[in-house]
């Protein structure tokens, strides 16, 4: 613990990913109003004592929309980077164990979604099930799988050959329990990298998805929602758009130093690539 | 939006690698194999996208020819038109005349713009790729020598301002940075047309100009992203052999980064580069969307929405092409400079 | 492609002197509008995105309703009814001719009919002419229309988009080459970026004042703004209410708020329980706080409504005090209707910003009165299907745009799903009858017969505001017909 407290960029980036998180968990027990509340006699209004962030277009809080918006942004990314991990991990260390053909469907499967657009499968699921925060969680955990897929694969190959693994076959372990038992637990610490690298780009494709209106769909919110309403009255009142745009910078930066750090603190080799990061 | 590439292969490769004990001929064999395989992979990945393809849009609900005709149609004008666009035959006909057709370079007739879908589709692409193709070079112009520039001051506080910077890039969603562009640039001081395309035979210069913000919201990304990874890839090759051994034949570090570091830190560059360059053709549909440029992305986006079924399914069927190809050829040429690849098990 | 490159290779040398360049010409318009049409085949379609690009522009019919909504004479430059109101005859404009070049006469106008009547046709509006029982062509310049009963609307009718006249030549090809009789010609189209006209030379009628026009297809309500600020459209007939503030005073541009044929409902599906209830319907009524709504969706631009009828009609009548703003008075009809603590419900939003902010502020208001409302938010496509044609819906909102179309409250199958024997009487005396005093007060009783049994929620007249360039002249303020006529536009100094 110690040693991973000495990385500053962890610290200060885990601290600040921290506070954003505890935002938005308080938004789900308390926002200072509620945000379905609509107020058009109070539309507009600047940031006073009473509306710390002013209000929107329909009268609505704006601080109480951005807490409920980063919870929305957490939630989605993270139920997103477990559902890239429940199904992709298992895939990659069977590919990895096994070999062969089962190797070969798992690398055409990846192949398959990464070639399938992910605004477009976005718009085909809204179009099935309606638009919604699940529909983003969805769409931005299907394209998750592969990246967690070839991540385990990749790590658990450079381990498979190794002695203990040799052992372990020799003890009559099976392909399953060889996953289970010795690859899964030397690709943990490069899952975890990736999965927060996945989380900052499933918050920025939320605020994507949402902002062409197939995300999050009121009276809930999110950020990229906000940013959509608002980006119309963008020059009478620039605030709107500013508060939530910002917020994804920083909450984005947050976890990204965040991550960075862990990927020093946790294996020094793993500097060199991550070439993984595009957008 | 964010996208989500894989990591490369070369990420996963074991350290060190393996010789071939084939002789002469044996890379040449493995690669021929290994291309194969691939082109392989590509086929039948293009067949199973068409097969999915068509059966998510035909699970889609709404009546395409209720959507033409509008409210206040009658039930019967709608049925006879369902009847003329052939949206009575059963799935499996349409399924293999549609793949035939494509095959003989014929996409169908788009239900709403009655128009061949291929001509559509190519007059899109007039916009897409350009923009793709600009948002790529604006990136490496910006991002490759700051990540070079970042690797040189190492620890300094250029670096640091480099670090900084792109990684706020990275964070910032594009088209919020778009929005940002746009009002300083087209509103405030006018230089720059705010959205919109003038094609390119009419006044190319106004189509260039109106590609250059939507180039611009794209590329900031993919330089933050290009510019940390060139400066890591350089850090690492300066502790290599390679780079001593330069040093020992007295070139300066500095000689020797650029002689030998660069070279050798392009490698994973590429990867990412093409990886990118699939993403933006791909991906280019949320700025299109801030700067309204008639791009492949909201062809299809309106397509759908108007449930114009062929013109989706041929416009998807080329953005998958386009993207699978691009990653078979970043493969095919990785493996060509780098033989590890092709060794274990890639097929 | 090749010319791709090379036109790239010039635009590389020519962007910074280009840069500020474009100035507009004092003959040439670019209009910015929000969706670009799906065809420009005002005859095989319904968007009204097609009429706005031409219909009076590009296609003319046999009248043509001006500015006020009055008929005036078109393609015909006069005509005659017989006495039983059956048969009308029509004079048509001698020396007209098509935009390539062919001759307008009889002929034309028995083909254009026809083809609406056909079996497949793929008129969207095929029952406006469905009374018409034979046409005649006396002459090249007269022809006679039979209709089996008296239509009090024939001649409006016959000036709607769905009724301009074509030539049997180019018929095939108007979807994506429109050839018309209008004062443009059509030149090019640009898919999904803009459609060109240019005036017509050889037309018949008054010149023109422009020389061309663009129409610009942005959606976008930022870019939209941003492109009128920087120039590079000349003017809008419907912007966004939201942002119309950056445009109210600023000199350079000139606001014109006019009205619309579009009521804007809160559709309610009137053979669903518990909204077949009338106390409930009631109740929902009392609970609506227009102004607000007003107010948040249309920045107050909107007229508020209390019947499904447009308020600069001659036969408006103003009902909105019929159940006014009450939040106890729904509570207690709700509670009579028997549900004393609400119920749920859903709303179903088309993609309009009209629709998808009003329903986020109706949610609330009727969340006060214990109506707990879920918003689902549909496409197009889907909406026609669900609500529109397979009634799946509890309420929904929308603005119905076509003019007079108080009668669909006469269809009992219609969507909302209203059976009254009493009304449609009332409607059918309505449309065979031709005396002006008689008809307004049949229109004003049947306006008051559908805001007392509140069908619908009424909530208001979508106002039209237009963004224009302060040196531009000859817009229509309102917009008595889906289009956007250019027939009068011009550059003053």
């Amino acid at each position: 613990m110690r040693r991973l407290l000495s990385h500053p960029s962890l610290v200060i980036g885990l601290a600040a990913t921290v506070i954003f998180l505890v935002i938005g968990l308080l938004s789900l027990v308390w926002t200072p109003y509620p945000i379905e509340q609509i107020d058009i006699g109070r539309r507009f209004l600047e940031p006073s004592a009473q509306h710390w962030l002013g209000t929107d277009n329909l009268g609505r809080d704006l601080a109480s929309l951005v807490m409920s918006g980063i919870w929305t942004s957490f939630l989605v990314a993270t139920v997103a980077v477990a559902i890239g991990v429940g199904v992709g991990v298992p895939l990659g260390l069977a590919a990895a164990a096994w070999g062969g053909a089962v190797e070969w469907l798992v690398l055409r499967l990846t192949d398959f979604v990464f070639a399938f657009p992910a605004v477009i499968v976005a718009i085909l699921i809204t179009t099935l099930i309606g638009p919604g925060a699940v529909n983003a969680i969805v769409a931005i955990g299907i394209f998750n799988i592969p990246v967690f897929a070839r991540v385990a694969r990749g790590g658990a190959l450079s381990i498979a050959t190794l002695d203990f693994v040799a052992a372990g076959r020799l003890a009559g372990l099976g392909n399953a329990m060889i996953a289970y038992r010795h690859l899964l637990p030397n690709v943990m610490s490069l899952i975890i990298v990736q999965g927060t690298t996945q989380m900052s780009l499933g918050i920025l494709a939320e605020a994507g998805l949402s902002y062409i209106g197939l995300g999050t769909q009121p009276p809930a919110t999110s950020l990229g929602l906000m940013l959509d309403e608002a980006q119309g009255v963008f020059l009478i009142h620039p605030w709107l758009t500013l508060v939530p745009g910002l917020s994804i910078v920083l909450i984005v930066i947050a976890i990204n130093i965040a991550g960075d750090g862990l990927r020093d603190a946790i294996d020094p080799r793993l500097r060199q690539g991550n070439p993984n990061v595009l957008a | 939006m964010a996208q989500f590439r894989p990591p490369t292969e070369q990420a996963s490769l074991p350290p060190g690698g393996r010789e071939s004990g084939w002789g002469w001929f044996g890379p040449n064999l493995r690669m021929i194999l290994f291309t194969l395989r691939r082109l392989l992979g590509f086929a039948v990945t293009l067949l199973v996208a068409a097969l999915v393809i068509f059966w998510l849009l035909d699970l889609l609900p709404g009546d395409p020819a209720q959507f033409i005709l509008g409210i206040n149609a009658t039930p019967e004008s709608v049925a006879r038109l369902r009847g003329q666009m052939g949206l009575d035959a059963p799935a499996h006909e349409r399924f293999i005349g549609w793949v035939l057709g494509m095959l003989q370079g014929d996409f169908g007739t788009s239900y709403t713009q009655r128009a061949p879908v291929a001509e559509l589709i190519w007059g899109r692409l007039g916009v897409t790729l350009p923009l793709s193709i600009f948002a790529m070079v604006i990136s490496m112009a910006v991002g490759l020598p700051l990540g070079i520039l970042a690797a040189r001051r190492r620890g300094k506080a250029l670096d640091t301002i480099i670090m900084v910077t792109a990684q706020t890039g990275v964070a910032m969603p594009n088209f919020w940075f778009g929005m940002l562009l746009t009002l300083l640039f087209a509103v405030t001081l006018r230089w720059l047309p705010p959205g919109g395309f003038t094609p390119w035979d009419e006044d190319g210069g106004a189509a260039f100009r109106g590609l250059i913000l939507p180039s611009l919201a794209l590329a900031l990304p993919q330089a933050s992203i290009l510019a940390r990874v060139m400066r890591t890839a350089l850090v690492d090759v300066t502790g290599q052999d390679y780079i001593r051994t330069a040093r020992a034949k007295g070139l300066t570090m500095g000689e020797a980064v650029w002689r030998h570091g660069v070279r050798n830190a392009l490698l994973p560059v590429l990867t990412i580069l093409g990886l990118q360059f699939a993403y933006l053709v791909a991906g280019t549909i949320i700025v299109e969307n801030v700067f309204y440029l008639p791009g492949l992305g909201r062809l299809i986006y309106t397509a759908i929405s108007e449930r114009d079924l062929i013109l989706v399914r041929g416009a998807t069927i080329i953005l998958i092409v386009t993207v699978t190809a691009t990653m078979l050829l970043t493969d095919i040429a990785y493996a060509l400079v780098d033989p590890r690849l092709r060794e274990r098990s890639i097929p | 492609m090749n010319k791709t490159l090379k036109a790239f290779g010039l635009a590389l040398a020519l962007t910074t002197a280009l840069a500020g360049m474009a100035m507009a010409q004092p003959t040439e318009l670019r209009i910015g509008v929000a969706l670009e049409p799906p065809v420009l085949d005002p005859t095989a379609g319904a968007a009204e995105a097609i009429d706005i690009v031409v219909y009076q522009n590009v296609f003319e019919g046999l009248t043509r309703i001006d500015q006020t909504g009055a008929v005036q004479p078109g393609l015909a430059e006069s005509w005659t009814i017989s006495e039983d109101g059956l048969t009308y005859t029509f004079k048509l404009h001698d020396g007209v001719t098509f935009h390539d070049g062919s001759t307008f006469d009889a002929e034309d106008v028995k083909f254009s009919f026809e083809r609406i009547l056909a079996e497949d046709s793929a008129n969207a509006h095929p029952e406006f002419y469905e009374p018409i029982t034979s046409i005649t062509v006396i002459d090249p310049l007269t022809i006679e229309f039979k209709l089996d009963r008296q239509i009090g609307r024939f001649l409006f009718d016959l000036g709607r988009g769905d009724a301009v006249i074509v030539a049997p030549e180019s018929a095939d090809n108007n979807a994506n080459e429109p050839i018309g009789t209008g004062p443009f010609a059509f030149v090019q189209w640009d898919k999904g970026s803009r459609v060109v006209l240019e005036a017509y030379g050889p037309y018949w009628g008054e010149p023109v004042h422009l020389t061309k026009a663009s129409y610009v297809f942005i959606g976008d309500t930022a870019t939209m703004t941003n492109a009128l600020l920087a120039g590079d459209i000349d003017g809008t007939n419907n912007f966004a209410t939201d942002a119309l503030a950056v445009f109210e005073g600023n000199p350079q541009f000139n606001v014109l708020v006019g009205t619309t044929e579009g009521e804007t409902i809160l559709s309610t599906n009137n053979k669903k329980p518990p909204f077949d209830n009338l106390k409930v319907r009631q109740a929902m009524a009392h609970a609506l706080d227009r102004q607000a709504i007003i107010d948040g969706t249309t920045n107050g631009y909107g007229v508020a409504i209390g019947a499904p009828f447009a308020p600069h009609n001659p036969y408006y009548v103003d009902l909105t005090a019929t159940y006014p703003h009450d939040i106890e008075a729904a509570k207690a009809l709700l509670a009579e209707a028997g549900f004393p603590d609400g119920f749920s419900a859903t709303l179903k939003l088309p993609p309009v910003a009209y629709a998808r902010t009003s329903g986020q502020i109706i949610a609330s208001q009727f969340a006060e009165v214990g109506i707990k409302l879920e918003l689902i938010n549909v496409e197009w496509a889907q909406w026609l299907e669900d609500v529109y044609t397979n009634k799946d819906f509890d309420l929904s909102i929308v603005s119905h745009v076509e003019p007079f179309d108080i009668g669909n409250y006469a269809n009992p199958d219609y969507y909302f799903g209203y059976d009254n024997p009493e009304f449609q009487a009332l409607i059918e005396k309505l449309n065979g009858t031709t005396d002006e005093a008689a008809r307004k007060e049949l229109a004003i009783e049947a306006q008051t017969i559908l805001a007392r049994d509140a069908v619908n929620g009424y909530l208001f007249e979508l106002a039209q505001t237009g963004v224009w360039n302060a040196k531009l002249s000859g817009m229509w303020q309102n917009s008595p017909i889906e289009g956007l006529v250019l027939r009068d536009i011009a550059w003053t100094e």
